[in-house]
């Protein structure tokens, strides 16, 4: 199995229907009516769109102030060969884009401290910031309300023959070529490992942080990606028009973005440039052949409310969704196989469990093992209410530990201060002879520590695998790493981590199958397959019983038991019959305090654990 | 100072109504803006009609609350259970839809309401001279916080909005129709940019694009005051409203860059806002 020919079928398609659509357009558009200024307007929007796509459709960030790094790439540009300081177009450009992602790197640290609505409003403000600092402090450089006009357009010198791009269809190929290295490069981004932790970020970004990933550095490139790709666009308006025009900053631009990005569909990458076409035909057509005038745009407003309520993917979404309609109305049995599936799954044995079952049951608890975490005296409280209080635990290398309480005995609370999502309010907590008090979440999961959750946190808009390499890569590539343009095939070791805890949760069947469409049991053990794809030293279970049928819950303690093999686990569940047959030690919490410890037989023979449970109703 | 004064009232008011917003339902109404410049129109469609200006500020601010009221039932409620991205993106297009349907009827061109008869010349206040009607609106928009004020904090309403900020999800179970409260709500919010758009329209004048300067100037207030909170828009309003006065006394050109400076401040020392709530984020 080739992961590169899994994870994207058909490998250089988009590159070259791409190559094809762009040599071809010059020969086909003036048929429809598109004059060439309009399809070189058209290329700018796409290849500004292609950077606000992986921001917005790609990482779940929806930014309404990429007007400031347009404006920026395209005034510095500007700026620099109108003054004669650069003769260069091309380095002009390069100039800008570094400017304008310099300028993305600020902001970004400062809007990012934030996210959903408040991230929106800042970069709202911090673009009509930069609109009124072009407009008065610096309008001296750039022209205030008018500009720089004189923008040179560029000149080659290639074995002797001078070329010159002009206007129309000679600034087409100059401009085609851009968006074409813009295309190649996006495509690149988002099928590399960042690209995956990228919307592993939009799907779940605390998950994606608790799998070990640096969440706000990979959003930072997010934001810095569009910021370059808006530089670009902007240095290029520029040299299209002969003229850097004041409006580059403004609030409509980054609305125009946003609108046409959403028009023609969000997180596609061709979805910008789809949706320009559609914006500047519909403003040609509406105003000149209509003769609706300036209010077009009415027309276009009412059409994208109508767009966001019902066509949630734009027009590529929509075209997606008909073809997926289309191909299900002919063959309809496999679609209806694959539903049922999740059921079906339960009657048939699981052979990837089954075959590592049965591990030479209870091992007995090596008091000889040195301890490979120990809290002491952990406290939370929450204003007056105290969750947990002096809690004094040790789990032992190797041991496979049960956590039982009844509801509200704060074995959750105590879980989340051992992985540190949450910070005690006093007491210690050291990981392998390390301690590990008030780090992140993020660095304890890349030392080796980590949790599957009570509820599902899964990436859920991603297939099985997709969530499992999301897992692996945290593991294998560390908690940051810049391989934008690297091919996830190529990281050793990945393909096999994925396949072996898809194998080990049994859900290899299911691998191209996205989350959304999994079955509650099989979204279970992707849960604990997430957790254990980060390969974790010590490896904490809340409730993995939680909601299943019996049956469900047999195959699940079956499963537990295989993977604690050389693992060490601490398992939190209500059901205390699972939990006597797993775990060789377990942990009694009542009212946020150890209430027993000792092993199954020991507890229950424990006359304050009856008590506890049965409220001393059937005491002995 | 009094300028700032008079501005910052109407940041104050306007904000609250986005505040109160995003606090109760969640939705941060992009179309916020625009209720403003709406507010403003309505106001100057019933001047025309009645020439009482009284009668222009209650017809367009219930004109306005009718307008979220209808907004809120037929739009924004689809709207709650999908992703925050989707909100915005929809409050975004209604915002441009108003934005159009007002050009398409009055055209691009300003309008202008007369400040009343008794809010004409100006009023010697000892130490300058200032003109009347602004003084009104800083008492006008003082008297429109306070009822604000009072049906958020006295009334049964009040309540359960304030405990929707706390837990939305709480408040549904305690078996409350939220749906109605929502949809009141989005309407009081609405209104309350109606209301400072009239009461403000005789100080500028009226084009169709007024209220995005406006909506970014609210997003300030708000980032500065803390989002969902009622005090901090108020204080938010008030601290932007001299920030963008005084320094237009020194250099015009950078009061909005003052103002963003001041955000930006914010953010860095205390990215919840001054008086931000520690729940949604």
């Amino acid at each position: 199995m080739n992961t590169s020919r899994r994870l994207h079928p058909r490998p250089f398609l988009y590159e070259a229907l791409t190559a094809l659509g762009l040599i071809a357009a010059p020969f086909v558009l003036p048929h429809l009516g598109f004059a060439p200024n309009t399809v070189n307007q058209i290329l700018v929007w796409g290849l500004f769109g292609i950077g606000f796509d992986i921001l917005f459709g790609y990482t779940g960030l929806l930014s309404f102030g990429q007007s400031a790094f347009y404006g920026t790439g395209g005034f510095i540009a500007a700026y620099l060969l109108t003054q004669n300081i650069l003769s260069s177009v091309m380095l002009a450009l390069l100039v800008g884009t570094i400017g304008a992602a310099v300028v993305g790197l600020g902001i970004g640290v400062l809007a990012l401290r934030r996210t959903g609505i408040y991230f929106a409003m800042i970069t709202v403000a911090i673009a009509e910031m930069f609109f009124f600092i072009e407009n008065s402090p610096l309008s001296g450089y750039t022209g205030g309300e008018n500009g720089i006009p004189g923008v040179p357009a560029p000149r080659f010198e290639i074995f002797g023959m001078r070329l010159e791009v002009g206007t129309g269809w000679s600034m087409y190929w100059f401009l085609a070529a851009f968006y074409f290295l813009g295309i190649v490069l996006a495509l690149r981004i988002v099928r590399s490992p960042v690209g995956a932790i990228l919307s592993a970020i939009r799907d779940n970004p605390v998950r994606a942080a608790a799998l070990g990933h640096s969440v706000e550095r990979y959003k930072l490139v997010a934001f810095v990606i569009g910021a370059v790709y808006a530089g670009i666009a902007g240095g290029l308006l520029g040299v299209l028009q002969g003229f850097m025009p004041p409006d580059a900053f403004t609030f409509e631009t980054s609305g125009q973005l946003v609108m046409q990005t959403v028009i023609g569909g969000v997180g596609t990458l061709f979805g910008p440039l789809l949706g320009a076409t559609v914006w500047l035909f519909l403003s040609d057509f509406l105003q000149q052949s209509v003769g609706l005038g300036a209010s077009w745009k009415l027309v276009l407003g009412v059409v994208f409310v109508l767009l966001v309520v019902f066509l949630r993917h734009g027009l590529i979404g929509g075209i997606k969704d008909l073809h997926r309609w289309l191909r299900r109305e002919k063959a309809p049995e496999s679609q209806v196989d694959d539903g049922a599936d999740g059921l079906a799954a339960m009657d048939r044995p699981m052979p990837g469990i089954v075959d590592a079952a049965a591990p030479d049951r209870p091992r007995e608890r090596d008091e000889a093992a040195g301890p490979i975490l120990t809290a002491t005296a952990l406290t939370k409280r929450y204003g007056g209410l105290v969750a947990n209080s002096d809690i004094d635990f040790t789990v032992r290398r190797g041991e496979l530990r049960g956590i039982i309480g009844p509801n509200g005995a704060g074995k959750t609370t105590f879980f989340k201060m051992l992985t540190c999502e949450i910070h005690p309010t006093s007491g210690t907590i050291e990981f392998e002879g390390r301690d590990i008090t008030g780090r992140s979440v993020t660095d304890v999961c890349q030392l080796g520590l980590t949790k599957s959750y009570q509820v599902n946190q899964l990436f859920s808009r991603l297939t099985v695998r997709q969530n499992l390499t999301i897992a692996a890569l945290a593991d294998l590539r560390g908690r940051f790493r810049l391989d934008l343009f690297r091919n996830p095939a190529h990281i050793p070791g990945l393909q096999e981590r994925v396949e072996h805890a898809m194998e080990l949760v049994d859900l290899a069947g299911r691998a191209d199958t996205r989350v959304s469409a999994l079955a509650y049991g099989e979204k279970r053990r992707l849960e604990i397959g997430l957790a254990l794809a980060t390969s974790p030293v010590l490896l904490l279970l809340d409730e993995p019983l939680a909601g299943m049928s019996p049956r469900e819950r047999v195959e699940t303690v079956r499963l537990l038991k295989s993977i604690s093999r050389g693992r060490t686990m601490i398992v939190i569940d209500h059901d205390m019959d699972a939990l006597f047959e797993l775990a060789q030690w377990i942990t009694v919490l009542q009212e946020g305090r150890i209430l027993a410890e000792g092993t199954p037989d020991e507890i229950k023979g424990n006359s304050s654990v009856r008590e506890a449970y049965l409220g001393g109703v059937l005491a002995p | 100072m009094f300028n700032g004064l008079v501005l910052g009232a109407l940041l104050a008011l306007i904000s609250s109504g986005l505040t109160i917003i995003y606090g109760t339902l969640g939705v941060l109404n992009l179309a916020h803006g625009a209720m403003f410049m709406l507010g403003g129109y309505a106001g100057y469609v019933v001047f025309q009609a009645t020439e009482s200006f009284v009668l222009a500020i209650a017809g367009g601010a219930l004109f306005v609350m009718a307008a979220g009221l209808l907004i809120e039932r037929l739009i924004i409620r689809h709207f709650y259970d999908r992703p925050p991205e989707d909100q915005i993106l929809v409050t975004f297009g209604l915002a441009i839809c108003i934005v159009e349907l007002v050009r398409f009827f009055f055209g691009s061109l300003s309008r202008s309401v007369p400040p009343p008869p008794w809010g004409a010349g100006v009023t010697n206040l000892g130490f300058m001279l200032y003109p009347t009607y602004r003084l009104a609106v800083v008492a006008i928009v003082a008297i429109a916080l306070g009822a604000l004020y009072f049906v958020l904090y006295r009334t049964r309403l009040g309540m359960i909005v304030r405990a929707g900020i706390e837990d939305a999800v709480m408040v549904d179970s305690l078996g409350i129709n939220v749906f109605r409260v929502f949809m009141v709500v989005f309407g009081i919010g609405a209104m309350a940019a109606g209301f400072a758009g009239i009461v403000n329209a005789p100080v500028v004048s009226l084009t169709p694009d007024m209220g995005e300067a406006i909506l970014v100037q609210t997003f300030v207030v708000v980032v500065i005051g803390g989002v969902g909170s009622f005090p901090g828009a108020i204080l938010g309003g008030l601290i932007a409203g001299q920030i963008i006065s005084i320094t237009s006394m020194i250099n015009p050109g950078y009061a909005y860059v003052m103002l963003f400076a001041a955000m930006t401040l914010v953010l860095l020392l205390r990215p919840r806002g001054l008086l931000g709530a520690r729940s949604r984020d």
